[in-house]
């Protein structure tokens, strides 16, 4: 069986690197945001206590903002230096672009039993929309973040007051985060039915060329016609490659899954 | 023999032969010596026809602060009483010489509970003693400030008084022994330590309820201020105490934070969160917008290192955010950002460590980012909830099996 190339070692280290920062980010600070919660701290004092876990949230803030920094670099290198004008227009871009809504409803029309299954191509519209949520969730977490890190700082910036609105978008924008990714991210990318338990391509970084013959008609079609698809085929991954792409990605799902149920508990007590 | 013993013979002698004169009807017989009275009641093992003990120990007698004084100076009807003198004789009366004392007595919660017929009540001789009685800088004095929790304890530790005599308030004793003024004066030794006379009277004990006592709400500032002066200073100086004098009895008294024998070490973590929730009980809006701070999340979860109630209002000489002198007014509030956060100038200081999102009028720029971010999260969810429950059942419920010529005509059509 073939297997198609679909993320390359860039993209399966920054997708990692994205897991591990985003959870220890998550665990290190929502015992703050759901305070009242009984779980709260106990989870702040198994951190070794906030002062440990504040320590560790910027740590993990570091980690995130350096990948994401990394990832801005890379885009401008692609556009300024290998002149590759692909990654704003055209089927293999991040940008939502016409189709993407066509897409959308074509989806919905299928979910009802009204309409076949769209045919996408290399990117969906809802994995644009994750995308995008990170870039506007680094922008918003990420900025309120150092706001409240240094506000010493900011204060000869902004008026104090914006830290008020800064330590409310931090949770609030934290909690959309969170909760996003471990429940629709989740499952959009791994647990619904076909794909259950986890789709391993972004560990592995390939997939058979059935499957994704199956998923992307239109980007399948397109890279034959190109003549692309012969290099992009790759041997099939390294079984231990699989198996730890398969052990860290149900660590991740189960933690996150385990996060979002101490959400769900603290707000639905709190109510 | 020796002269001694000689001497105490032929005025024994001399004692009798008086004694069988007045018995023939001469001249009043001179009151009985406390040699004596010692001679009989020096034993240890001497009762009363019913069992209670009228023993009294010569030595210990002779070493207290009525040492020097006789029996009868006390014991006033058997001076002239004749032996072997009866059972009953008048109970001896210390206002005899003690006036002030007994008068002072008489006004006390325990003199009352006595008057009631509450004869578990504390008399004189429950606190002093009865012929063992030192004065209260003596080491060995039940008065003695080392000794004097455990002399109040023999009644107000005692589970047994405590619920016979219906005590509200309980077992004191173990409550003082772990406050810092039990423990200044037990484990330190600091004879200065406020022990229970100091915060109650020693004779003149009244009811926390009766405005004329030294723990009457009102009159609690003045009582610890006549130790910690400097404190009822600051206190009197602050919002709180200048309500108190004009009359206002909701605010709050020394005890209302510090409790009134559990007072703790105020560095101390756990007294730092405590002192949060007890000045919510009057400012619940305030501890309420705090808890949405960072502040009041931290120490919500039970740390400390970052600002409560007392690091930006201060404690005893709290003053209203309009007063000039206050920590929290527009004018200084940027000082006392900086006790922590270094760098704070008047811009950080427009910070609102209670902000209300909640609040359209007291944080607007807040209030709508609130509203836009309950939007944004809104419509997420909202969407890719159904978006997402909309493809699980698409992927959940198979297609029906259809024969494969009508499945291969549905995909011609397609």
């Amino acid at each position: 069986m073939r297997h198609i190339q679909r993320f390359d070692a860039y993209h399966r280290v920054t997708h990692l690197v994205l897991m591990g920062s985003f959870l220890g980010l998550a665990a290190t600070g929502l015992p703050l945001l759901f305070h009242d919660a009984g779980w709260a701290a106990t989870i702040a004092n198994l951190l070794g206590g906030l002062r440990v876990a504040g320590i560790l949230h910027r740590l993990f803030a570091i980690v995130l903002i350096l990948a994401f920094g990394a990832h801005v670099a890379r885009l401008l290198r692609r556009l300024f230096v290998e002149n590759d004008y692909g990654i704003l227009w055209g089927p293999e871009s991040m940008v939502p672009q016409p189709r993407d809504l066509k897409e959308m409803v074509a989806h919905f029309a299928w979910f009802f039993r009204r309409g076949p299954q769209p045919r996408f191509d290399h990117f969906t519209y809802w994995e644009k929309f994750d995308y995008w949520a990170v870039f506007w969730g680094m922008f918003i977490i990420g900025g309120s973040g150092l706001m409240l890190w240094f506000p010493a700082f900011f204060a000869r910036i902004v008026p104090g007051w914006v830290f008020n609105i800064a330590l409310m978008i931090h949770g609030e924008e934290a909690l959309l985060a969170v909760a996003f990714i471990f429940t629709i991210h989740f499952f959009n990318g791994h647990l619904r039915p076909d794909k259950f338990p986890m789709d391993t391509v972004v560990f592995t970084g390939s997939l058979t060329e059935e499957e994704f013959k199956h998923e992307r008609p239109e980007a399948y079609e397109r890279l034959v016609r190109e003549g692309r698809l012969d290099d992009l085929v790759v041997g099939p991954p390294p079984q231990r490659v699989l198996r730890a792409g398969r052990a860290v990605g149900t660590v991740a799902i189960l933690l996150g899954l385990g996060i979002f149920s101490l959400i769900l508990y603290a707000v639905m007590s709190h109510a | 023999m020796t002269n001694r013993h000689l001497l105490a013979g032929i005025l024994g002698t001399a004692a009798l032969v008086a004694s069988a004169v007045h018995a023939a009807g001469g001249a009043p017989a001179p009151a009985p010596t406390n040699d004596d009275c010692l001679a009989c009641h020096d034993d240890a093992t001497l009762k009363r026809e019913d069992g209670r003990p009228v023993s009294v120990a010569g030595k210990a007698f002779a070493d207290s602060v009525h040492g020097p004084m006789a029996c009868v100076d006390c014991h006033a009807d058997l001076a002239h009483a004749e032996f072997p003198h009866p059972e009953k004789f008048a109970p001896v009366d210390c206002a005899a010489c003690h006036g002030d004392a007994v008068a002072a007595y008489g006004k006390s919660v325990h003199a009352d509970a006595r008057k009631a017929g509450k004869l578990l009540a504390a008399t004189c001789t429950d606190c002093h003693g009865v012929h063992d009685i030192r004065p209260s800088s003596d080491h060995e004095s039940k008065t003695y400030p080392l000794n004097l929790p455990g002399t109040c304890g023999r009644c107000h530790g005692d589970p047994k008084i405590i619920k016979e005599a219906d005590i509200k308030i309980g077992d004191i004793v173990t409550k003082y022994h772990d406050s810092i003024h039990g423990k200044v004066l037990e484990k330190s030794g600091l004879l200065v330590s406020a022990k229970c006379t100091n915060c109650h009277g020693n004779h003149e004990i009244r009811r926390k309820t009766d405005p004329l006592s030294r723990v009457f709400r009102a009159n609690v500032p003045g009582t610890c201020g006549t130790c910690h002066g400097g404190i009822l200073t600051l206190y009197a100086s602050g919002i709180h105490g200048s309500r108190l004098a004009a009359g206002d009895p909701k605010v709050p008294v020394c005890s209302d934070c510090h409790t009134a024998h559990e007072i703790t070490r105020t560095d101390l973590d756990r007294w730092k969160l405590d002192v949060l929730a007890e000045c919510g009980t009057c400012h619940v809006q305030s501890l309420r917008t705090y808890r949405d701070t960072f502040h009041g999340q931290v120490t919500s979860l039970g740390f400390t290192r970052v600002a409560s109630c007392s690091d930006c209002h201060g404690a005893h000489d709290i003053l209203p955010k309009a007063d000039p002198r206050s920590t929290v007014s527009d004018g200084r509030r940027a000082e006392t950002c900086r006790k922590c956060h270094a760098g704070a100038n008047a811009s950080f200081a427009k910070y609102d460590p209670h902000a209300d999102k909640r609040d359209r009028v007291r944080n607007p720029p807040l209030f709508w980012a609130t509203r836009f971010m309950q939007l944004l999260l809104g419509g997420v969810f909202v969407f890719f909830g159904l978006h997402t429950s909309l493809w699980f059942q698409r992927l959940l419920v198979k297609d029906k099996p259809q024969p494969p010529a009508k499945a291969a005509s549905k995909k011609e059509a397609e």
